[in-house]
């Protein structure tokens, strides 16, 4: 990802020291605090707690597991080297909420009880459907996370001023590990205190900042996106769209891809539907759903201010030169406008955004296969508890290595750009097959599996054969040659055709659908009624 | 919200005593079935209240996501494939791609906000019409 030729650290010649005792004391502290907090409150049950997180609380815990290391980094970095093609990830984010709001999150949160999986089995054949459901929450999360890692490694990488491909290797492996660790250690407990306290503190510092940018340029935006033209060599292209998917018709289209990925995944995401199990009931999820539009609305046009900011002050060809590449675009506008201690901030920011992120999905995934496949599927219910903890663990430390694994593999790719990947994933796997099973009467068993299986199915296939895997100058394997699928992203494919198999699935096998169940979907869905820990 | 006056079927929390296993980050037994015992589903599905309320939400929230849907993919469209327009400056150096796409972030919020009014005017008092009547039939 850099060039050979050895630069002089963005980071001028302040030794790493400083930032370095900043960040972890930052870091130390969130997690201390996190922790008083969490054994202050009731701990009991994290997922069940169904009635301990008011709407607003919750929608700052949404808002914190969803501005991961992607919207915070990835989007300022791209669009620091990008320009306007970066904005239109947080566009695509945001949009995508109100599928949570009008369709999804007041019906999940009154059908199911924990996972994505209740909802789905709700009316079919337990547990084929929650193995499937089981399968693609492992995929996404493990997907989702590999983009996390590679963020925390180039953070770090960063910060210690890390060039080589094998020592920043090594530094997420590091980090990996020290973030398995802490969910084995800590587990759940505190992870959404972890998230509320990242949120704010993410929230309270990309707002400073942005303002503090608008001030220098005397609250004149127009002034700091001239800076930013001057100090990019795109120039003027950087404020219109185009500048990294309009060179030809087949990037066009990826765009395209990507951005029905991206308003379509969110619904689908396991760690995100799970939050929604957090709240009392159906209003106060559909509240903490507007209280992270609203948060993340902010956030992102701060993030709008900071990509240009970090255009303009640190320039981007040191942001392309510096370890990290352009994940390091906000780092390093930190460090430009208030030295090593806001750096060290930034970063211990980014830091916890990460691990709170990575806490939250290893425990989403490895709970959903632990409850949904082993002791559902495999122990047909019969599981014995102790034995049930134990293939948790397990499975979060096979997803702790198989994300880090991943991580050194495409190290060096703009995280947000890694996060699109993942929401298609979630939005071929999950979404058709949610949206079917609450309003479409004859969908059955068959139409799930085939919707879940033909939508992760041809996503991952398509993606394994796509320019991100090989053939090209920055692919995970650039010296092999495999791909013939053209788009980076593949969810213009595999959307409709999870879709489209969720269809042909159900018509293969008619009148195997119990109108019955329908029925007690329908007005559950709807009012609530029937579900044991609805509290009003 | 609407804690005014709590509906007959208030959910009995800690009352499944059952919770006797260990869990791994606090994570409980399976979700419970909506059961075949319990409330008459059938009838409430039935019922022309529930038919009316469901028509009510179906009505708002159709036209809703396919006016988001249609604005998002006009948005993406135009980015894609209209750069040039999106580039025509309309003061300073904010262009029309920039205002169309803070207007993404209005047009979100505004669904946002209309969803909510309506959701807390036209469906929560008729939910809780529905959660009063069906009351008995709590498990």
């Amino acid at each position: 990802m850099n060039t050979l030729a050895q630069q002089q650290s963005p980071l001028g010649d302040t030794s790493p020291v400083v930032n370095i005792s900043v960040f972890a004391g930052l870091i130390l502290l969130t997690l201390l605090i996190a922790y008083r907090a969490s054994s202050s409150g009731n701990t009991s049950d994290y997922f069940a707690a169904g009635g301990t997180f008011s709407g607003a609380q919750n929608g700052v815990a949404l808002s914190g597991d969803f501005l991961s290391a992607a919207s915070f980094l990835g989007i300022a970095g791209a669009i620091a080297v990008h320009g306007y093609d970066g904005f239109l990830y947080s566009i695509g984010f945001l949009v995508a909420w109100l599928v949570n709001l009008l369709l999804v999150a007041e019906r999940l949160r009154n059908t199911g009880r924990f996972t994505m999986g209740d909802v789905l089995s709700f009316r079919m054949r337990r547990r084929p459907v929650r193995a499937a459901a089981a399968v693609s929450t492992l995929f996404i999360t493990i997907a989702y996370m590999v983009a996390q890692m590679a963020g925390a490694g180039d953070l770090v990488a960063l910060l210690l001023d890390i060039r080589s491909g094998t020592g920043q290797a090594l530094v997420i492996a590091v980090v990996g590990v020290v973030m398995v660790f802490y969910v084995l250690i800590g587990g759940m407990k505190g992870t959404t205190w972890v998230q509320i306290l990242k949120a704010v503190m993410l929230l309270l510092s990309v707002a400073l900042i942005t303002l503090f940018l608008l001030g220098k340029f005397g609250f004149n935006f127009s002034s700091l996106m001239q800076r930013a033209a001057e100090n990019n060599p795109l120039g003027e292209r950087l404020f219109a769209p185009g500048a990294q998917y309009g060179e030809s018709a087949l990037t066009k289209l990826d765009f395209v891809s990507l951005s029905m990925a991206l308003v379509l995944g969110v619904a689908g995401l396991p760690h995100v539907l799970m939050r929604f199990y957090t709240v009392p009931n159906s209003r106060e999820a559909r509240r903490s759903v507007v209280w992270a539009t609203w948060l993340m609305s902010l956030f992102y046009l701060c993030t709008l201010v900071i990509g240009f900011g970090a255009a303009a002050l640190v320039g981007t060809e040191t942001i392309n030169n510096a370890p990290g590449g352009e994940n390091s675009a906000a780092p390093l506008l930190a460090y430009e406008i208030g030295g090593t201690v806001l750096l060290g901030v930034i970063s211990a920011v980014a830091f916890a955004t990460i691990l709170a992120v990575v806490a939250g999905l290893t425990l989403t995934a490895s709970a959903s296969f632990a409850h949904d496949f082993y002791a559902n599927v495999i122990r047909g219910g019969k599981a014995d508890p102790a034995s049930e903890v134990r293939v948790a663990r397990i499975t979060a430390m096979v997803i702790g290595v198989a994300a880090i694994l991943g991580g050194i593999l495409v190290n060096g790719q703009n995280i947000a750009f890694l996060v699109g990947l993942a929401f298609a994933i979630a939005a071929s796997a999950n979404l058709s097959t949610l949206v079917f099973t609450l309003f479409w009467k004859r969908f059955n068993t068959s139409g799930t599996l085939w919707g879940m299986y033909g939508g992760l199915g041809s996503c991952l296939l398509l993606m394994l054969f796509s320019p991100v895997f090989s053939g090209s100058a920055d692919s995970v394997f650039p010296s092999v040659d495999f791909s013939f699928f053209p788009l980076s992203n593949p969810g213009l494919v595999s959307i409709p055709m999870s879709f489209l198999c969720g269809v042909i699935g159900t018509l293969v096998r008619p009148r195997s659908a119990d109108p019955e169940d329908f029925d007690a979907m329908k007005v559950r869905s709807l009012t609530g009624i029937g579900s044991r820990d609805v509290v009003y | 919200m609407s804690n005014t006056t709590p509906p007959p079927l208030r959910a009995r929390h800690g009352e499944r005593s059952e919770k006797t296993h260990a869990s791994f980050g606090g994570i409980e037994k399976s979700a419970a079935r909506g059961g075949k015992t319990g409330p008459d589903f059938a009838g409430i599905a039935g019922s022309a209240e529930f038919g009316e309320l469901r028509s009510r939400l179906k009505r708002f929230v159709l036209p809703m996501t396919v006016l988001f849907l249609a604005l998002y993919l006009g948005y993406v469209l135009l980015a894609a494939y209209a750069p040039d327009f999106m580039a025509e400056p309309v003061f300073g150096n904010i262009n029309v791609g920039l205002l169309f796409g803070v207007g993404q972030f209005v047009s979100t919020l505004l669904i946002t906000t209309l969803y909510v009014k309506f959701a807390e005017r036209r469906v929560d008092p008729e939910v809780d019409k529905l959660r009063e009547t069906a009351g008995g039939g709590q498990p």
